[in-house]
């Protein structure tokens, strides 16, 4: 598969997904009308990822500045795949990254490891 | 809008672009009152949901009665005490109890309580074509840290307007 770049936008956050060094990296801000339509590429790569059973080593990289609730969903199941390909046997390594002072988006890593049953790395980070 | 001054005011057709626009403006103004961080992103997260669920679940109305399909009206204000930001937009009668229900179901939840009807929506709520799948309101909720004010206006059988007014201030949050 080849590597997907898409710069940000107004409305939607820089996404890279290099396959090769299986290297996922969401940042910016993600509050587009059709955040499906967004995530399918991402998606896509996860499925397939899935399906191969890796066991490679997987590092996600997410530092949003905001997102709405429809992103909140499709970011949720970026964390359900990225769980899956865990129990499949690979290494993941999650980075959940806000900016200081940003206790929402702090407890929105929080929420997400709960809810997902993953450790992320939280790091906080100056503006 | 007792005390506050009009920021920004629209009334139309609720377009991607339209959003795009209204979002990059208002940043700006945020910006030019120097807000402090934590309100400004407050603002802005309310106003993306307001305008989304404006966006994704306008009941289409008959033109005869609107004139246009998707036409809304929306204002932001400051306040002595903050934000506030209104919406209206047209609403079929027969979804009017369902949407009262779910205000008042959400008004009448704690700042914690909210914040665990959040997750329980996220983690197990079925996404919407549309969108969040009910999040949206839940969100606003929570943002805005005040009970949500609303209004049903019936203009006809079939038609109502719907009103909500959101304040946002900076108190315990």
């Amino acid at each position: 598969m080849e590597k997907i770049e898409f710069e940000a936008t107004p409305k939607t956050p820089y996404l890279m997904v290099d396959p090769k060094t299986k290297t996922i990296v969401i940042n910016g801000r993600s509050i587009p009308e059709n955040t499906v339509q967004f995530y399918t590429p991402l998606f896509n790569i996860l499925d397939k990822w899935i399906a191969e059973k890796t066991k490679d080593k997987i590092t996600a990289t997410i530092r949003l500045e905001y997102f709405n609730t429809s992103s909140s969903k499709c970011i949720l199941d970026i964390f359900k795949k990225l769980q899956e390909l865990h129990k499949n046997g690979a290494t993941v390594d999650i980075t959940w990254m806000y900016e200081k002072d940003d206790e929402d988006m702090m407890e929105a890593g929080q929420d997400y490891q709960t809810i997902v049953g993953i450790k992320f790395k939280m790091v906080e980070v100056e503006e | 809008m007792e005390n506050s001054g009009i920021i920004l005011s629209f009334k139309g057709d609720i377009t991607s672009d339209l959003l795009t626009s209204v979002l990059q403006i208002m940043e700006n103004r945020l910006d030019s009152f120097q807000e402090e961080p934590k309100i400004k992103k407050k603002v802005y997260h309310v106003l993306v949901e307001c305008l989304q669920n404006l966006y994704h679940h306008m009941d289409e109305i008959p033109s005869y009665i609107n004139g246009k399909d998707r036409s809304a009206i929306f204002m932001i204000g400051k306040t002595d005490e903050g934000y506030s930001i209104i919406t209206g937009n047209y609403i079929l009668n027969e979804n009017v109890s369902g949407l009262k229900k779910r205000i008042d179901e959400i008004n009448a939840l704690t700042k914690e309580e909210l914040k665990e009807y959040y997750k329980q929506v996220l983690a197990n709520g079925e996404m919407s074509l549309k969108g969040g799948g009910g999040l949206g309101i839940i969100d606003i909720a929570r943002k805005s840290g005040e009970k949500l004010e609303y209004e049903f206006l019936s203009l006809s059988n079939n038609v109502s307007f719907f009103i909500l007014k959101i304040k946002i201030t900076n108190k315990n949050n």
